[in-house]
């Protein structure tokens, strides 16, 4: 059971490429060639909604006898209640601890048993909850995952301990590492007053504060069939599913849930640098994080030039700034522009990179400064345009060649409050963006005058090493 | 679940994932994915799963010998070659080489663990024709042009850096410096800060001329692709290779297991547990009970005992596996997790109190029954994509398994009895050569006194369904 942790490291540039930080690739087409128009379609699936109000996706995928169920609940750690930061992550973790049918940890092991995986991950936006097994299988992982949507039953002997076993995660995930410590520090100043700026795992002193009764209320308020996405991939289809579906999860009465009450970040006028200087740091880092437009918040208009403009500058190895800083000048080792819109509020653009040997940390930042400088100036050209979305459509024709990923992308989408023609129409919507309009995104978010500039170095210098 | 950094620790975890994958084989997904043995007119061999499903071809190759033979004094320089191979080759250079590649969707690299130096290749049926060109002067003619050299050696640098400051990574190097101190499975994969500037561009030459040979070149392909066609690419991408490389140097050798617990002091919040001893080969007559040794022991997710008692029962870990590490020339079994420091004492106790009990007592009937069902259902769950596939048909063949082993390989590990397992279990697990490395500041331990060396590596292996992160504001 893990919580989701954006990768905040410096990666190598082989991680970068790809269409949009691989999310892209999760939501792209089966039959766009090099040369081709962007297909009208990715996956292909059927949906269908029950009277409880679940939504369901089907994605039907023959290659071996084995299906994947995931079940999304549209609640994440940013609905999470002032002062008790972590507590959908937590209840993440206390869904395997039994329902009113099953002993704690009864639903792993009967999967174990049957030659399954389970497992479950916490966003800020969404919790799901996922089990690969044979198809034959499917109506047990079934029956058990609409059991626990109704029926959870908590224990003071397994809440508590449980707990601990979260604080240990965040000791792990954050607090031994200075990069990763970092990467916290940088995106609670990125987000002032939207609880986008809280962890996922929550603060260390609001989870050792968390209660049996908080994760009950927080249970009972959100866990409901209507505020839910059944997504089912693999060697199954909607004829044979739609039984199943609504006899396990059709039989759920549907309960009112609240609006998600997510703030708005207040307008801010000054730079912000966060420096963290640690003894145990020798390969430093720069970030600069620039608040963007999702799919669903702000801009949104932007969303697909930002991510052509994502390719332009960092995907793969004759990109902008890898061909400029890393090949021609000599002062990254890695560099990138991520951008993900999948998010309910607003999204960030993310500016990176690991300084080559010798190269001082100043340095680095003026180059990259240029860059931008330098694409608000002159914007990007036709023919970047054009081979940015060549490539992301090329790559996107592999989305099929995989299980889960599709599993992935629906439940991604509708969590966040879009539909599945939202993810089918991706190759379409790439390929009509113009190089005006990856211009016009470039100024909306590169321009702006409150990015938050981070600078992970070692504890003495300062400089680069 | 926690990113492990570091090359080394890819090849920890990477063996314990496939190792468990290779168990799970069952009897009908087996034939599902039926294997061709294909052989081009020029004498070079592939397996072929042909799947025309969906318009993808995935080919992964294997050449044997790895990091392991590199030069002592060069530690690096298969994985440095590895990263160059794709910087340039042939008439173009290293920019064009990855225009070419990302203009057409095609992705090829390459990479080494300990015994292997490895490459995949993915592309579209349309584009096999590039994509096998590309593959031919990737092997044939790289140019490691100085710029080229200099650059992916940066990154190898600025990458052993940052695992400087990473416990787990650290935990991994003083384990198997201890286990293999005289021996190349003693160091890095990925070399050190002071190796990589020795390597020269006729170091990386006589790399490629005298290990990329067709004497030890295994293939293996999934996916769109008729056996006609493969055989006319297999003589185009892999024709022109020397039929013989110079002699694998590399000696069998039995892990140390000197004892003791290390404990290195380092400014973390949890200390970082390693411990593990001498394994078991991929050939050892007891593999299959090893493997359900391990199973039960801590490679078994949230139902092995480790997970139970540390995890479960008593919220001390957020982690906390076993594993097989079965090398070329020397086997492993590993366990390892993280807790607060004030309970790295506890903690190891529990973990030395678990070994003893499997050791003493083996499984029950039931954990037995278990781990059968699981170690022979999942195989399926792991033929996610055609890349997935070629590499699990790879493995078969590099291990020897034959042909059929998808076939066999549940009434191998249904013939495993409890008596099995018993004796594998005394026979593997051993509390006085138990070698254990913690790194923190951890309380609770007796002082440390490394009577060689200390103890293991990366402590906490992910479980295998890990998830992808999932997206949000960074």
């Amino acid at each position: 059971m893990s919580a989701a942790i954006v990768d905040s490291g410096a990666r190598r540039r082989r991680l970068l490429s790809g269409a949009g930080f691989g999310v892209s690739l999760l939501v792209a087409a089966l039959a766009a060639t090099a040369a081709g128009a962007a297909p009208a379609g990715v996956y292909f699936p059927e949906t269908f909604t029950l009277a409880n109000g679940l939504q369901v996706v089907v994605v039907t995928n023959r290659r071996v006898p084995v299906v994947t169920q995931m079940v999304w609940y549209k609640v994440g750690a940013a609905d999470d209640p002032t002062g008790h930061s972590g507590i959908a992550h937590f209840l993440e973790h206390l869904m395997f601890k039994g329902t009113d049918t099953l002993a704690p940890g009864e639903f792993s092991r009967t999967i174990a048993k049957n030659g399954g995986q389970d497992n479950a991950f916490t966003s800020w936006d969404y919790t799901s909850y996922v089990q690969t097994v044979a198809r034959d299988r499917l109506e047990l992982v079934m029956r058990m995952e609409a059991d626990r949507m109704a029926n959870l039953r908590l224990t003071d002997a397994v809440v508590y301990p449980e707990r601990d076993v979260v604080l240990e995660e965040r000791r792990q995930r954050v607090e031994n590492r200075p990069g990763d410590r970092f990467g916290e520090q940088l995106n609670a100043t990125v987000f002032v007053h939207h609880p986008y700026g809280i962890p996922i795992l929550g603060w260390k002193h609001e989870i050792e504060a968390l209660t049996r009764e908080d994760a009950e209320r927080f249970y009972r308020t959100w866990y409901v069939p209507n505020n839910a996405v059944l997504v089912v991939a693999g060697d199954v289809d909607a004829a044979e599913l739609r039984p199943l579906a609504e006899k396990y999860y059709g039989v759920i009465p549907a309960r009112p849930v609240p609006e998600r009450q997510r703030t708005r970040e207040p307008e801010l006028t000054a730079e912000r640098r966060v420096v963290l200087r640690d003894a145990e740091v020798r390969q430093p880092q720069f970030r600069r994080e620039y608040l963007a437009p999702s799919y669903h918040r702000g801009a949104t208009e932007y969303a697909y030039a930002l991510q052509v403009l994502s390719q332009i500058m960092s995907g793969g190895a004759t990109s902008r700034l890898h061909r400029r800083l890393v090949v021609e000048r000599k002062l990254a080792t890695a560099v990138w522009l991520g951008y993900s819109p999948s998010s309910f509020d607003l999204a960030t653009v993310s500016l990176g990179a690991s300084p080559a040997p010798g190269v001082e940390m100043p340095a680095l930042e003026t180059a990259l400064d240029d860059e931008i400088a330098a694409l608000l100036a002159e914007g990007v050209s036709d023919e970047e345009v054009a081979t940015a979305k060549r490539r992301m459509l090329a790559e996107a024709a592999f989305a099929r060649d995989s299980l889960s990923g599709p599993a992935y992308a629906f439940g991604t989408a509708i969590a966040i409050g879009r539909s599945p023609e939202d993810v089918e129409a991706w190759p379409q919507r790439i390929d009509a963006v113009s190089r005006d309009q990856v211009n016009a995104a470039a100024r909306h978010v590169l321009s702006r005058g409150d990015a938050v500039t981070g600078l992970l170095l070692p504890a003495q210098s300062g400089r680069g090493s | 679940m926690v990113e492990i950094n570091g090359r080394a620790a890819r090849v920890i975890v990477t063996v314990g994932l496939l190792a468990g994958l290779l168990t799970g084989m069952i009897a009908g997904p087996a034939r599902a994915i039926a294997i061709q043995r294909v052989v081009s007119p020029g004498g070079i061999e592939a397996w072929l799963v042909e799947d025309h499903k969906i318009p993808v071809l995935a080919l992964e190759l294997v050449f044997l010998g790895g990091a392991a033979m590199d030069p002592a004094d060069k530690a690096g320089l298969a994985q440095l070659t590895a990263s160059l191979l794709d910087e340039g080759a042939g008439p173009y250079d290293s920019q064009e080489f990855q225009r070419r590649l990302d203009d057409r969707g095609i992705s090829l690299g390459f990479d080494a663990g300990q015994d292997y130096f490895s490459g995949s290749l993915r592309t579209l049926a349309d584009t096999q024709g590039e994509a096998f060109d590309l593959l031919r002067l990737a092997l044939t003619a790289p140019r490691f042009e100085a710029a080229d050299v200099t650059r992916e050696r940066n990154a190898m640098l600025a990458s052993i850096k940052r695992d400087l400051n990473n416990p787990q990574s650290e935990a991994r190097r003083r384990f198997y410096a201890a286990e293999f101190p005289d021996h190349p499975y003693g160091r890095e994969v990925g070399g050190t800060l002071d190796s990589l500037p020795r390597i020269t561009a006729e170091d990386l030459r006589a790399e490629v001329a005298g290990r990329l040979t067709k004497d030890r070149l295994m293939i293996a392909v999934c996916g769109d692709i008729t056996p006609d066609r493969l055989a006319a690419a297999l003589d185009h991408s892999f024709g022109a290779l020397a039929a013989q490389g110079s002699p694998d140097d590399v000696a069998p050798v039995v892990p140390r297991d000197p004892g003791g617990t290390l404990v290195v002091s380092r400014p973390t919040a949890q200390s970082i547990i390693m411990v593990g001893q001498r394994g078991v080969l991929r050939a050892d007559p007891d593999w299959f009970a090893a493997l359900i040794v391990n199973h039960v022991l801590g490679g078994g997710g949230f139902g092995a005992r480790l997970m139970q008692e540390i995890r479960v029962k008593r919220g001390l870990t957020y982690g906390i596996y076993s594993a097989l590490a079965p090398y070329a020339q020397a086997g492993l079994i590993v366990a390892g997790g993280a807790t607060v420091n004030d309970k790295a004492g506890e903690v190891l106790s529990l973990i030395k109190a678990e070994w003893q009990r499997m050791a003493e007592h083996g499984v029950t009937d039931e954990e037995l029954a278990d781990a059968k069902t699981y170690l022979t259902g999942s195989l399926p769950l792991q033929f996610t994509s055609t890349s997935a596939i070629a590499r699990i048909i790879l493995q078969v063949r590099r291990d020897k398994l034959g042909i059929d082993y998808l076939d066999r390989r549940n009434a191998l590990i249904d013939a495993v009895t409890k008596d099995d397992v018993a004796r594998t279990a005394g026979r593997l697990l051993d509390l006085d050569r138990l070698t254990a490395v913690v790194v923190g500041q951890p309380a609770g331990l007796t002082p440390a006194v490394p009577t060689e060396g200390a103890a293991p590596t990366e402590g906490t292996a992910p479980p295998a369904n890990v998830p992808p992160p999932p997206r949000g504001p960074s």
